[in-house]
């Protein structure tokens, strides 16, 4: 163990855990690496292959499929402006292109300072708050061209560490429950597997 | 319930802003569907489910007492709760997730007891942060209340429950490629047969996928009989359901309404629901559930909320999702949009849907912008063919899973009703609605 640092260890090792097979934990794996760094780094994909027994390889394939996982750097910030069928009608292209202009960058870049990645996303399920804007995956829902560049202003001055949390889905994420069900049930049960298998 | 008497199954709680703890769950009748369905048999269960009439809500409406019937009860068998809701104009789910966790925790917990269920995955959409601690903050309250875990409230049954996030791929809402995902794979659809999870699912092992609004509607189901939620709707369109409507409405939001007794008329322009479309505009087209479902126009508002009934009509009720254009809607910008989102969320590994989507997209972009031929109206219906033949519904399937057929009716559809609108553009070398 050497990439994740020793809080994220033992949530990695939690995680492994709650699954009858550790291959399970993979892309739960990538979310923390990704609280702890921002992106998956090459040390990071080693690391969670080594956790979950695959190689390295595989993590980086199974990892580029997911839109979420980032095989290479982005800013502080991500900021994902949906342009699906609800928000079309309500002016998403504009704001998209609107994003564009203030942040200086087009869908896909990162800021010179590091601070906004700009991404044009599908539908994020909030479509009664057309043009739906998420940064690093919460609802800001500044449907305007104005609002928008408040919360740029405002995440730019450091604002909203708490209703914006920096990157990882699961940074507010922790299990303290369970699993209570024997863990020699699932011992056997994945002895009973490889048997048959 | 607006516009009829139904009780709300979905939304009764979702007028406290603290409805997601367990406090207050408690406090309005929470984990008492459990404790009386945990003095039942496990078949006496699933039989209260079967005589509800309970259509999955998840997009393909199949009753979940038959789905559950054929699960096959060896070796090793789960529960997995579909939550990566992500068809476009879809957002009931997010809500629910977000607001009534414990609700759905309850339905995964009776329904594994009724399947002789000892573990269940809820796998939740990885861009629902929120959600996620909601979520995964309801299941550890529910280990320490005694509803997870091992001898649940005393009564010799024990259940795990692990919450999942996804990372962003639509493909992965398909049953099969949400299994895929949650073992860690890439989502790829897997190829049938088997065509049931409930044959070959996690693991390799018999698995049963339900919805998440599916599984909530399980408690209300337990608590009241499947008789009371037959009872509601009409047909085998049973019980409430959610609708998420959006686009050129003045309310738009999620709605829990009485099956088949409220009409697409009734959604969009009652005073309690959508209240009538912006401006006064005139309505120029719908699509009544979700972004893989033919377009309807003004002659079909009349139509009752109801699976067999819109399926009759040519279209679908899907995944509960309703988008009002008005008459300031471009037709080709709509369709255009939609189809890149097949394009962007196809898996790739079937040739008519990888190639078909990308090659569909550019053609819509450039009748949009400027660039159009006539001859495009009829290749785009042919490119669309040669993804699901015949271009009818319900569309045939080729490929590895239903997304490839779900990109030919929105073009489809839209081209069968709006074709002058298709023809302006090409000839006068743009869009005329600016
Ligand atoms: C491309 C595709 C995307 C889907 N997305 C979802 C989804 O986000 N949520 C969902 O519950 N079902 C989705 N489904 C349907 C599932 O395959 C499955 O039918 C459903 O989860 C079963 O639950 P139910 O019987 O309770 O409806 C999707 C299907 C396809 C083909
Ligand atoms: S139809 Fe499209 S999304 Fe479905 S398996 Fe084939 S390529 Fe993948
Ligand atoms: S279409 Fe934009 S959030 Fe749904």
């Amino acid at each position: 163990m050497s990439y994740f640092n020793a809080t994220m260890t033992g949530r990695a090792r939690q995680l492994v855990s709650l699954y009858p097979e550790p291959r399970s934990a993979l892309v739960p794996l990538c979310h923390l690496a990704q609280e702890q760094d921002g992106w998956l780094t090459p040390e990071a994909m080693e690391e969670i292959a080594e956790l979950v027994g695959v190689t390295p390889a595989e993590v980086r394939g199974t990892a580029t499929f997911y839109d979420m996982l980032h095989t290479e750097p982005v800013g502080r910030y991500v900021v994902a402006v949906c342009t699906n069928i609800a928000c079309l009608l309500d002016g998403a292209i504009e704001l998209l292109a609107h994003a564009q202009e203030r942040l200086g960058v087009p869908v896909g870049a990162t800021t010179p300072d590091g601070l906004f990645t700009l991404e044009e996303a599908e539908c994020l399920a909030d479509c009664d708050h057309p043009p739906c804007v998420q940064v690093n995956h919460r609802f800001v829902r500044t449907t305007t061209a104005a609002a928008f560049d408040r919360l740029v202003e405002e995440l730019s001055a450091g604002g909203h560490a708490e209703d914006i949390p920096a990157h990882g889905t699961l940074v507010r994420v922790r299990r303290s429950g369970g699993l209570r069900v024997d863990a020699g049930q699932i011992a056997r049960e994945r002895a009973a597997q490889e048997g048959s298998g | 319930m607006p516009l009829t008497d139904a009780p709300r199954i979905m939304t009764a709680r979702l007028g406290d802003p603290d409805s997601y703890t367990i406090e207050r769950y408690l406090e309005t009748g929470g984990y008492q569907a459990l404790r009386k369905a945990l003095t039942m048999t496990p078949a006496e269960v699933a039989a209260e489910v079967d005589a509800a009439s309970l259509l999955g809500r998840g997009g393909a409406g199949f009753p979940a007492g038959r789905k559950w019937s054929m699960l096959k009860k060896d070796p090793v068998t789960s529960l997995v709760v579909n939550g990566d809701e992500s068809e476009p104009a879809t957002f009931k789910d997010h809500l629910l997730i977000e607001r009534i966790p414990h609700q759905i925790l309850e339905g995964v917990i009776i329904s594994a007891y009724a399947l002789q269920v000892t573990r269940a995955f809820v796998y939740v959409r990885g861009e629902f942060a929120l959600g996620l601690e909601r979520m995964e903050q309801a299941l550890n309250d529910a280990y320490h209340h005694g509803a997870v875990g091992a001898d649940i409230f005393s009564s010799g049954f024990s259940l795990d429950i692990v919450v999942h996030p996804g990372a962003g791929a639509y493909i992965c809402g398909d049953e099969t490629a949400l299994l895929e995902s949650l073992e860690g794979k890439r989502g790829f659809p897997r190829i049938k047969p088997p065509y049931y999870p409930a044959v070959i699912g996690l693991y390799h092992q018999p698995t049963v996928v339900n919805n998440v609004e599916t599984m909530a509607n399980i408690p209300w189901i337990v608590a009241n009989g499947g008789a009371a939620f037959a009872a509601l709707g009409a047909g085998r369109s049973c019980g409430t359901r959610m609708f998420a409507l959006s686009g050129h409405v003045n309310r738009p939001g999620p709605y829990e309404v009485e099956m088949v007794k409220v009409s697409f008329r009734d959604l969009i322009y009652a005073e309690e629901l959508g209240g009538g479309i912006r401006a006064d505009r005139e309505l120029k087209a719908f699509i009544p559930g979700g972004a893989s479902s033919p377009w309807f126009g003004p002659e079909h508002l009349d139509l009752p909320l109801g699976q067999d009934e819109v399926g009759q009509a040519g279209s679908m009720l899907g995944s509960g999702s309703v988008v009002v254009m008005d008459s300031s809607t471009c037709p080709v910008r709509a369709a255009w949009r939609i189809t890149k989102f097949f394009f962007r969320e196809s898996c790739g590994q079937c040739t008519p849907c990888r190639e078909g989507s990308g090659w569909l997209e550019r053609i819509l972009y450039r009748i949009e912008n400027g660039g159009g031929r006539e001859q495009d109206l009829d290749l785009l219906l042919d490119i669309c063919d040669n993804i699901s033949p015949g271009v009818h519904w319900p569309p045939e399937q080729t490929t590895i899973c239903p997304l490839g057929p779900s990109i030919p009716p929105s073009i489809a559809s839209s081209l069968l009703r709006f074709r002058d609108d298709y023809l302006v553009h090409i000839k006068d070398g743009g869009c005329p609605h600016g």
